[in-house]
Formats: C-alpha cells, structure tokens, sequence
C-alpha cells in the first residue's frame, strides 16, 4: 500500500540526488524522504477522516459522560476518551479542575491525563503503516492498561491531599456544550481545521523524529544494538524508559524512531517502553501540571509511569521474542 | 460597546486568539473592549474547560482552539 513512499524515495536518492545506494548517506536519506512523505501524508489524511466523523467531541463532553459512573466503568472510559479527545495541552489545568469539580475521582482523571498524549488515532495509523498492525494494536492495549493501572495506583495511595488545595474551591459554571456541526461543510471545515490545527503543532517533532530516525538507520551499525540494546541487557529496558522521561515529542514524532530501531533488531518490548516513556512523560507537562499537582504527587506520578513502562517493556520481550 | 473576554491560562494560542479578535475589530472600525482572563477560577467560572475560550458580552461564545476569522467577524457584527 505504501510502496508508492518507497519508490518515490528511491526515485529522489538515487536518480535525482546521484546517491550510491551502498553508502550509509543514500541509506540514511532514503529513509528520511519516505518517512516525511508517507507521514505527512497519513497525518492529513488520517485527521481529516476522522475530523469528518468526529467533529465535536470536547473534554466537556467526555467530563459529562463519565461523571458519576461507577469505576468498573469510568476507568476503561477515560483512557479509551483520552486516547481520542483532542485537547491541547495547555487545557491540561481546567481540564483537570473541571473532571474533578464534576466529582471524577482523581485517579480516572489521571488515568485520562495519562493516555492522552500517550495514545491517539493518528499515532495508531501511522505506527501501523511503519511496523505492522500487530505492534500498533500491542501499543494501544498496553498504553491504556498503563492508564488504567496508573489512575487506580494513585487512587489507591488515596493522593487527593497533593492536589493544590484551591483546586478544590473552585467551582465551574454551566458548561456551554458547543454545538456540534450539523451540515456536511461544517464538518468538512471542522476537519480541515482540524488537520491544520494538529500538522501545525507537531510539524516539528516529526521532522525531528524523521531525521534521528534516519540518521539511526543510516549511520549506526547494527551491531551497536545488538551489543547494548538485546533483551538479554536487563539495563536496556530501563534506560530506555530513563531516556524517554525528559525528552518530549507527539507519539507520531517517536514512530520513525521506533521504527529504525525495531529494524536494527532492537527488541519490541523495549522500543515500545522507549515510545511510551518520550510520549507520556515530559517535563513541559510537569510544569503546567505543576499548577494542581503538589511536587510529591508529580514525583509519585511519574514513579508509577516509570515502573509500569519498564514492566511493559519486559513482557514484550519475554513473550515476543 | 461589545466587550470580549479571551479564556485561558497564557498560552500562545490565548494570544493569538485575542490578537486576531482586536486586528479584526480594527479592521471593521468597530470599537470593542478585550480583556484576557488567566484566572482559573473565573474561567471554570464560564464553564469552559478547553482553552482558549472566548466570552462575549458575558455569553460563551467558543471554546477549544483559536476561531475562525469567519466567527470572529460574525460577533464583532452581531
């Protein structure tokens, strides 16, 4: 489906720029000419259908329809809400007062604040398109078992009380549901808004991505990764994980990583914790979280995310290899 | 005189969004009154959860991303 990319970089690294396709160059930007294109591709047209179907779901919707739930049922609804609903993050703050204002216990609205940026569709398309389905699929059920599991760590540990105390006090308005696009060119406006919005904020990380992607695919030996990053380094997983907590990127900006590593062999259970790790931990998060949660509730957030990233890479390196 | 009120906790968006709202009053000649609101309280206050927000006489009128310059005409005109 996507040999069009594929021939498409061979056209431009070997004809166009003369590259001999020996050379760790022609290898390293054949690989950055078709990931660009075939993301950039994806992402237009993966937002765009989805924005046409979607067009409004809102945090304030998803605050109604999980408020009052029980937790059987609010805990699977908010990472698998969180996974879909666009917000940025600079909404992270009302967000996190309005789900809790609404009487969202804290840990489902962790548990949301943690899938979110971890999981969305277009990451899922596009690591599908780069690896396969199976890794894609694998992904999505350990990234919102991760949410589920952190939100009911926190709510276990009973951490309300690191929750900044104004928090509490404010109370929210009536919320003004917007209303949702009704006639078809609203919905097609809304979509390409959409893919506007989004190709506009992570623009950046996927070049970005592309390119250390490329130059890993390029210019690292093979045998780099088979020496230090084997499932049989018990430290692989959890540098990995360590590496990824202070360095941030969409999770689309972190598949082209992903995917030259997996192609030098380097295990699915730690390249998936690498992911994981850049997508849902970052310190820009920390610091407008930092608004409502007391340090020692980041701190522990951020502990549980760690373990569980490592537990997860473990297991798929025990039982996918 | 109409009087905006753009929702949100400082980020560059909020900007843009207030920004665009004042370039475009300009624009029509039409003296408007903008203020930004940064304050969580008064903006949970409005009901609004996704920023930026934009308030309009008192009356939520957006939420969730910078408008349209579309919509933005519109409530200048209204």
């Amino acid at each position: 489906m996507f040999a069009i990319f594929t021939r498409l970089a061979d056209w431009s690294t070997y004809s166009v720029l003369g590259l001999d396709p020996e050379t760790h160059l022609a290898e390293a930007v054949h690989f950055f000419i078709e990931d660009v294109t075939k993301i950039f591709f994806l992402l237009v047209l993966v937002i765009f259908a989805i924005g046409l179907f979607r067009s409004m779901l809102t945090p304030e919707r998803v605050r109604k329809v999980v408020a009052g739930r029980s937790r059987a049922v609010s805990y699977p609804m908010a990472v698998g809400l969180g996974a879909v609903t666009p917000f940025c993050s600079c909404s992270s703050v009302p967000l996190f007062i309005g789900f809790l204002e609404a009487g969202i216990p804290l840990g489902v609205t962790m548990a949301f604040l943690i899938a979110s940026p971890m999981i969305n569709e277009v990451a899922v398309v596009v690591l599908a398109a780069a690896v396969g389905w199976k890794v894609a699929v694998l992904y999505v059920v350990a990234g919102l078992t991760v949410g589920i599991i952190g939100g009911l760590a926190i709510e276990m540990f009973k951490l309300e009380k690191w929750v900044e105390e104004y928090v509490w006090k404010i109370r929210m308005g009536e919320t003004a549901l917007q209303q949702g696009a009704t006639t078809l060119k609203q919905r097609v406006d809304y979509a390409w808004g959409q893919v506007k919005e989004i190709v506009g904020r992570i623009w950046i990380y996927v070049l970005v991505g592309v390119g250390l992607g490329a130059a890993l695919h390029g210019f690292v030996p093979q045998e780099f990764f088979l020496k230090y990053a084997s499932a049989d380094n018990l430290l692989a997983v959890p540098s990995a994980v360590l590496v990824g907590i202070p360095l941030y990127s969409n999770a689309t900006g972190v598949i082209p990583i992903v995917e030259a590593l997996m192609s030098k062999g380097v295990p699915i259970g730690t390249v998936l914790a690498l992911m994981m790790s850049v997508a849902a931990i970052s310190l820009p998060e920390m610091i407008i979280l930092r608004k409502v949660l007391k340090p020692q509730l980041i701190a522990t957030f951020t502990g549980i995310l760690f373990v569980a990233f490592i537990a997860v890479g473990f297991l798929f390196n025990a039982i996918l290899t | 005189m109409k009087n905006f009120k753009v929702l949100g906790s400082g980020c560059k968006k909020c900007a843009t969004t207030a920004d665009l709202i004042t370039a475009k009053a300009t624009e029509l000649g039409v003296a408007i009154e903008i203020e930004k609101i940064t304050d969580m309280g008064a903006i949970m206050g409005y009901g609004v959860m996704s920023t930026p927000g934009v308030v309009l006489n008192e009356a939520v009128v957006h939420s969730g991303s910078i408008p349209t310059p579309k919509s933005i005409e519109e409530w200048i005109k209204s």
